[in-house]
């Protein structure tokens, strides 16, 4: 261990001579580039098998809510600002929905409108793998709980390739339900 | 079984970073300086992002394509592939930063600041980094945008799924890709901001890496960029589904566990990892250490203590006494109690004949006082026939008891910068053969800055300095982290091997204080 008066310095781990120090640095820079370049697109994620189909049923709508035709003695009673000749709760209607495949029940569900009062959008998103290939699909809708049956029916069958998205949306500017 | 866990890892760490130091020198080494490495990696990605931002066009099908022609060896293409490769480098060097703090318990008592500020941040750069591989608008994008929104989905915060914003082409307008370039700048303009609030508290922040850090980290990225430039898969398309990715796993890794786990579980991780963090430094909590305290008859306002606290707990403030003169005041907030301010103030030198050793600034739980008592206590003793050393250490390095002996006296204090300078010159002069210190080594000080003070003052380059005249070959300067005790020993044995070789007349001439010291046993 080598002392001078003028730098009383030392370390318990003195250093590799310049050419090994610089082989080191080499072997771990050359690691840290192998492992950002493998592991940032590497390994593949396998998200969906090459076989499968995707159905989205993917609905937006608002519930029907009961309203009720103010009489012309009810409205003349109302501030003239304020004469609605439609009486409407806040509340809106939970929306029933049911999809078949193949004749078997893949959804049955009701979709609450959102909100604290209840007066919000009902939604739904829900993703299902299917296998590519020929379904019958059946979908019904009803958005007013106080009539019954289904207001909205759809049946069609449909022939996924492989990959392919199928969406389930409602939109009453395309007939009401429809796939895409 | 926390606390030892903890222990392990900081062991870990300390190992690895003794290693890379035979490498690349502490001043380069990579893991002792991860913080300033990920300001590094943000400047990159700063700069990068710049260009990118100027070339890069948004909407549905400008952005894809725009982004598409970026590749290959073109400036454009090795800008856009060091952009990706620095954030992935960025993630990963903040992560394993936390880690490491962490593991060296660098984050309660009077760090809980630091720790607690620098938690969120890694919410935005991830949020930053998801975000910014929607822009190619490729396959990828597409299959993140989906998977993060589904994600999103899973918190009743929107009224309507925002991954209907996806299932079909129409439904992507040019509009998200304004928004998208917004949060992508957004994002990081709220790191930088969160950044200086990680590192406020403390001075002289390490924010920059060493030349040869800086040259090795990013010459690695372009040259990874050179290697592999970032390419576009195929664009976007909505009818069809994705079936396989090239994942960043740095950025992206969340998906896939989020399809695993369910995204429920995922938010509940996340959300719960998050809280813990942020409470770790008061479910560990430990007794507080007084802080430092100033004397003002013995402060004269030399701003020692000011220039080398290393996390500005002390302020200058007019003295109360002594007119046109400053005296130090402690914030006790940000005061760790290391004891640096007591090594640099210059009243903390032994030679001062008072009995009782008062300095400016002292620590009330170990006073400059009690180490020259126990000095001088332990030189008075009958000398043995072997070399005698004072080892002066510190509790966080190696700990010392273990060397105590009739001729070696540990002096364990709570920084190495805690010793003055003048202590070394005074147990020389007092009768010890030789002087070694100890500590942590530099980079790896707990208190940051201790092992660097200390070399500088010792070796004439910053005040309080060893005075010139104190013969060098009697000091032994030997850094060693905690699990470094066998080399530490060795050192020591060598280094009383070295003074048995000295000539005789280079012994220094005993000093006495006073001529009565009361003696007693208290090694």
């Amino acid at each position: 261990m080598s002392i001078s008066p003028s730098n009383a310095s030392s370390t318990s781990a003195p250093g590799l001579p310049k050419p090994l120090a610089i082989a080191g640095q080499v072997f771990f820079y050359g690691a840290f580039i192998a492992f950002i370049g493998y592991f940032s697109s590497n390994p593949r994620y396998e998200h969906l098998a090459p076989d499968k189909a995707l159905l989205k049923i993917s609905l937006a709508h608002f519930g029907d809510r009961e309203c009720r035709k103010r009489s012309p003695e009810e409205l003349a009673k109302l501030p003239r600002n304020m004469r609605n000749p439609m009486d409407c709760p806040r509340g809106r209607s939970p929306i029933r929905l049911e999809v078949d495949l193949n004749g078997v029940p893949l959804v049955q569900h009701t979709l609450k409108p959102t909100g604290l009062s209840g007066d919000g959008i009902s939604t739904m998103y829900r993703r299902v793998e299917l296998p590519a290939g020929e379904h019958k699909l059946a979908v019904r809708m009803n958005d007013n709980e106080r009539e019954p049956g289904f207001k909205y029916v759809k049946e069609e069958v449909v022939n996924l390739k492989p990959g392919q998205v199928l969406v389930v949306d409602y939109n009453p500017d395309h007939g009401g339900l429809f796939f895409r | 079984m926390y606390a030892v866990t903890r222990k392990l890892a900081g062991q870990v760490f300390q190992r690895m970073e003794g290693h890379l130091d035979v490498v690349f020198g502490h001043a380069a080494n990579p893991i002792r300086h991860m913080g300033a490495l990920v300001f590094f990696f943000f400047w990159i990605l700063a700069a990068t992002g710049t260009y990118l931002f100027i070339v890069v066009d948004t909407g549905v099908v400008v952005s894809y394509q725009s982004i598409a022609a970026l590749t290959g060896w073109s400036f454009g293409g090795v800008t856009r592939s060091l952009h990706r490769y620095a954030s992935d480098a960025f993630l990963l060097f903040a992560v394993l930063h936390l880690l490491r703090e962490w593991a060296l318990d660098r984050y309660s008592g009077f760090r809980w600041y630091s720790w607690v500020t620098g938690v969120p941040l890694l919410w935005l750069m991830f949020a930053s980094g998801i975000g910014g591989y929607w822009l190619p608008w490729d396959r990828l994008a597409q299959y993140s945008a989906v998977a993060t929104a589904e994600w999103i989905d899973w918190l009743p915060i929107f009224a309507e799924p925002i991954a209907r914003n996806f299932q079909s082409p129409d439904a992507v307008t040019d509009r998200l890709f304004t928004l998208l370039v917004f949060l992508h700048i957004g994002f990081p303009l709220f790191t930088i901001l969160g950044a200086w609030a990680h590192v406020h508290r403390i001075s002289r922040v390490d924010h920059f890496p060493s030349r040869a850090l800086a040259l090795g980290g990013g010459g690695s990225l372009l040259l990874l960029a050179l290697l592999r430039p970032a390419t576009s898969s195929s664009p976007a398309d909505m009818t069809q589904a994705v079936a396989s990715v090239p994942l960043d796993w740095f950025v992206l890794f969340i998906h896939p566990l989020t399809e695993h786990f369910g995204a429920g579980l995922m938010w509940l991780t996340l959300f719960g990892l998050t809280v813990l963090l942020l409470a770790l430094p008061w479910l560990d909590r430990r007794a507080r250490v007084p802080v430092a305290v100033v004397d003002p008859p013995n402060c004269n306002g030399c701003r020692r203590c000011y220039d080398d606290c290393p996390y500005g707990a002390v302020m200058m403030l007019p003295h109360p006494d002594k007119a046109r003169r400053e005296i130090a005041v402690v914030d006790a907030d940000y005061c760790a109690s290391c004891g640096i301010c007591v090594g640099a103030c210059p009243s903390s030198t032994p030679f001062r004949r008072q009995e009782q050793l008062v300095t400016g600034i002292d620590l009330p739980a170990s006073p400059i006082n009690q180490w020259r008592e126990r000095l001088e206590s332990w030189l008075a003793l009958p000398a043995p026939a072997i070399p005698r050393i004072v080892v002066f250490g510190c509790d966080r390095a190696v700990p010392l008891a273990a060397l105590a002996a009739e001729a070696t006296l540990p002096l364990s204090l709570t920084c190495v910068a805690m010793l003055p300078p003048a202590f070394v010159d005074y147990a020389l002069r007092s009768g010890a053969d030789g002087v070694l210190v100890t500590g942590c080594r530099p980079g790896s000080c707990h208190y940051r800055l201790g092992s660097v003070w200390t070399e500088a003052r010792l070796s004439g380059a910053r005040p309080p300095e060893l005075r010139s005249e104190v013969a060098r070959e009697r000091l032994q300067i030997f850094w060693a982290d905690a699990h470094e005790a066998h080399s530490l020993r060795t050192a020591l044995e060598q280094f009383r091997e070295h003074l048995q070789d000295l000539p005789l007349s280079s012994v220094t001439p005993a000093f006495r204080r006073r001529s009565n010291i009361h003696v007693h046993q208290s090694v």
